[in-house]
């Protein structure tokens, strides 16, 4: 039985730099308008931080503010407003605790208040409630609203047409808008600069992930990887202060491979890796560390996760290319995991499974989240038949707390581990 | 002799199975998990353990052959007898809590007429006693909460009309009473009420007393017998109440694939349906689980949802399955959500529909949620075993028969009597199991 001793959070020091980085943003955001920055928001999947740093705009994403505010116990409440004000159930709850923290009064996850934006930008990158999401948004700040539209992967591959189409839209609307609101003239070698500087973080960021293929791993592919992929995708990629996170970050971590040690959770490190899990799906945010000391607690290590992924496939080879800016900006966006059809996400989970070492595969399915979720069972299927492997399902939540129903998550977790165990020792007979 | 059990701590009820190093089954257990799982637990074992005795005492008297003939009445006697022997100390033990309840009690002038009356309420319940556990006697639950408490209920009425007193007051002090005596366990007086209870039998089949000796020694020789608990394995919703440490846990997933493929070895597929639970589970040829589904944030279509129904049509739960039995048609019944199958319950009967009709409308709304999670496991694989307390209910396994037949055609249905144990048969198992098989050593034996 665990001992109900509160311990210090542990963190390292790339954690504490990417606080540093996260607080300075919302300082950035809350001070835009005395500063005279314009404002945008814009999603992960698909964001053009690059892009948007070349006309000095101050930036926001939605989801993250969202995720923050679960992660702070804030969103139980703004879910709430924004029902009352009309909002269903079923609604993503990304979407609703953004709506009910404009209602709140638009402040943001770390009591600084959120400026209203003064451009949207929308790349479009496989989930659709984005685009009701913003125009939500727009209808309540009446701002300006540009919308990429990227080509989803029905067939499974980028054809040079989709490149051109999306490379024609960031050329003829996307650049256009973005001076209008800034007034700030497209500056490419700007851009070609910051990319330069993503290229090195991206090389870390994927050196860190793919950390995990060592035994023990150092890392935790999901948990972890969530807070490792933070400067990455949302408002620092291009930024030196980004790529120094990455140069910190992959140095503790080669530091632990060294010495052979686990993954470090908010309770302290992990002493024996009985489990490598790969994880499909997003985590839940409202009880974050209880879920991961579910797995912490059990040995459970999660290896590998798509989730990782959903702001850009690097570990898969792509990066962002200075030598050819929109192209680049064109094939990152159609190459996120969001953007990706089922074949693909099948491909990519069974070879995780298999370059991870993974012993089985766990689905966390988001109940208000469609785009994600639809399609979860029959993946879970295809990867237990290709690879053999134990796969289980779980359902949460992303930010809403009433559906996390923590005794019943433990009690699936503890079975699964359990079943792989028995799988274990019955195959060694 | 070294005996395996394994514990299965339900939301509602709480098992346990106890089996022998040859892995048959000598006795199983049951009781309400109440809000206390260590005690649940505790007498769920220690039942488990005298079923365990009267199998050995059977045995012991068959090879004995005193009994010729006779011996199946007479293990019912003793039975009988040693549940009233059992009856009678845990009702002396309510009066003695009830007194002292009623000396703490603020009924004022009153204090001395309920005691007086207590008095006589457990006078009377004492005398009543045996004809509780006569032959034939029909009880709807074995648990003391549910035969002390009815009976309680009806003479502590009676008494107080008669003496002018308010049957409140004597409802007070049961309240007050019955969990402390409900929590407590009486281990040690097993052996007691065994040797007590075979003198009754010896009165109530007169007969047998000319072999006294040849059925009171091989009786003394088990009970002298000690049955060791070598090895237990927890599962279920309170497994981690249990005071063991991890080694003796198991998730009840694994149990019940284990337990359904002890019961039937060719099981591919077991649906298990408890109080808050629905689970499928596929398992290999060796009992090994390969993937399983429950049901996830919500119970919808669970066993509690027939109880609610059954509260609703102010019902016990044992009666709506042969209600439903007698429909002549069944009512579509949309929603799986127990709250909202209520109220369309309610609209059914008011638009006229017969009670049983609408019946076996909520025994295949239940199945149909169940289906749901089947398919979601991979489907219904030969042979298919359901377990858990639903599968005692004949017009759920009516429409489950019918549904599968339906969707995944000709299959094998195994429905233990028994099914309610399957977890706890899969925990002695692996108790089993981890002593036979992996050589462990127990390690907190006096657990539970």
């Amino acid at each position: 039985m665990n001992t109900a001793v509160k311990k210090q959070v542990q963190k390292e020091d790339a954690m504490w730099l990417q606080k540093e980085l996260i607080n300075r943003n919302y300082h950035e955001l809350a001070t835009a308008r005395e500063h005279n920055r314009k404002v945008s928001a814009t999603f992960v999947p698909g964001n053009l931080n690059e892009l948007l740093m070349c006309f000095d705009f101050a930036r926001s994403l939605p989801e993250t503010n969202a995720l923050q505010n679960g992660m702070r116990k804030k969103s139980g409440k703004m879910i709430m407003d924004a029902e009352r004000d009309g909002h269903s159930e079923d609604v993503c709850t990304y979407v609703k605790a953004d709506l009910g923290m404009m209602l709140q009064g638009q402040v943001g996850p770390t009591g600084d208040p959120l400026p209203h934006p003064d451009i949207l930008l929308l790349s479009y990158t496989g989930c659709f409630t984005f685009m009701k999401w913003f125009e939500l948004v727009r209808q309540k700040y009446n701002c300006e609203t540009v919308m990429l539209h990227v080509p989803y992967q029905g067939d499974g591959k980028v054809s040079p047409a989709m490149r051109d189409y999306v490379v024609k839209q960031l050329k003829e609307k996307v650049i256009p808008s973005l001076e209008k609101v800034s007034g700030v003239k497209f500056d490419i070698d700007r851009l070609r600069q910051y990319m330069r500087e993503s290229v090195k973080a991206e090389e870390n960021l994927v050196r860190v992930l793919q950390s995990a293929k060592q035994r023990p791993s150092p890392i935790d592919g999901y948990f972890g990887a969530v807070y490792y992929i933070g400067p990455m995708f949302t408002a620092f990629r291009g930024m030196p202060e980004a790529t120094r996170y990455y140069d910190t970050l992959w140095a503790e971590v080669e530091q632990r491979m060294r010495e052979k040690k686990g993954p470090v959770t908010p309770e302290g490190e992990i002493a024996e890796e009985k489990y490598r899990l790969v994880v499909e799906g997003p985590p839940n945010w409202t009880s974050f560390r209880d879920f991961w000391k579910m797995f912490a607690d059990e040995g459970a290590v999660v290896v590998a996760s798509t989730y990782a992924k959903v702001g850009g496939v690097y570990d898969f080879g792509f990066r962002h290319d200075p030598e050819r800016p929109l192209e680049s900006l064109a094939e990152y966006c159609l190459g996120c995991y969001t953007n990706l059809n089922f074949p693909q996400r099948i491909d990519m989970i069974c070879r995780y499974m298999d370059e991870y070492q993974a012993d089985g595969l766990l689905i966390n399915s988001i109940k208000s989240c469609n785009s994600f979720s639809a399609g979860q069972l029959l993946i879970l299927r295809e990867v237990e038949k290709r690879t053999g492997k134990p796969a289980a399902f779980i359902e949460t939540d992303l930010v809403d707390p009433r559906y996390f129903s923590a005794a019943n998550v433990k009690n699936r977790l503890e079975s699964y581990f359990q079943m792989i165990k028995q799988k274990r020792t019955a195959g060694a007979h | 002799m070294k005996c395996f059990i394994g514990i299965d701590l339900g939301s509602t009820t709480t098992k346990a199975v106890v089996i022998d190093e040859s892995r048959s089954v000598l006795g199983r257990g049951i009781t309400n998990s109440r809000s206390n799982y260590d005690t649940a637990a505790s007498i769920a074992k220690q039942e488990a353990m005298v079923a365990a005795r009267f199998h050995l005492f059977r045995e012991a008297l068959a090879k004995g052959g005193a009994l010729n003939g006779g011996l199946e009445d007479f293990i019912a006697q003793l039975e009988r007898d040693f549940r009233l022997e059992q009856f009678l100390e845990q009702l002396a033990d309510l009066e003695q809590v009830c007194g002292r309840n009623v000396a703490n009690a603020r009924f004022g002038d009153a204090a001395k007429g309920v005691a007086a009356a207590l008095v006589e309420v457990f006078k009377r319940l004492r005398e009543e006693a045996p004809t509780l556990f006569a032959p034939g006697a029909k009880r709807k639950s074995d648990f003391f909460r549910d035969i002390a408490g009815s009976r309680y209920l009806a003479v502590s009425e009676q008494v107080a009309k008669d003496a002018g007193l308010r049957y409140d007051m004597l409802l007070n002090v049961f309240d007050r009473s019955i969990i402390e005596v409900e929590n407590r366990v009486y281990a040690d007086a097993v052996k007691g009420h065994l040797l007590d209870a075979l003198e009754r039998t010896f009165v109530a089949l007169p007969g047998t007393r000319k072999f006294a000796e040849k059925i009171r020694n091989p009786i003394q020789s088990v009970i002298d017998t000690a049955l060791e608990e070598t090895y237990v394995v927890g599962t279920g919703y309170g497994r981690a109440r249990l005071p063991f440490s991890k080694e003796h846990i198991r998730s009840e997933i694994l149990c019940h694939g284990l337990g359904a493929h002890v019961m039937y070895p060719s099981t591919a597929t077991v649906l298990d349906i408890g109080g808050q639970d629905t689970k499928a589970i596929q398992v290999d040829k060796h009992g090994i689980v390969e993937s399983f589904q429950m049901n996830d944030r919500c119970a919808a279509g669970c066993g509690r949802y027939l109880g609610y129904i059954a509260d609703e049509m102010n019902m016990g739960l044992h009666e709506l399955g042969p209600l439903a039995m007698k429909a002549t048609k069944t009512v579509r019944i949309n929603s799986t959500c127990t709250v909202f199958a209520g109220a369309e319950l309610r609209d059914r009967l008011s638009l006229g529909e017969k009670r049983e009709d609408i019946m076996a409308g909520l025994h295949r709304a239940i199945i149909l949620r169940a289906m749901s999670i089947l398919a979601r496991s991979g489907g219904i694989r030969n042979e298919f075993t359901f377990t858990g307390g639903v599968a005692k209910n004949e017009a759920a396994v009516k429409a489950l028969t019918g549904l599968v037949r339906e969707n995944y055609g000709e299959l094998t249905l195994n429905i233990n009597p028994d099914s309610i144990y399957t977890g706890a048969l899969g925990g002695a198992t692996f108790a089993w199991r981890a002593v036979m098989e992996e050589g462990k050593a127990a390690e907190h034996r006096e657990a539970a």
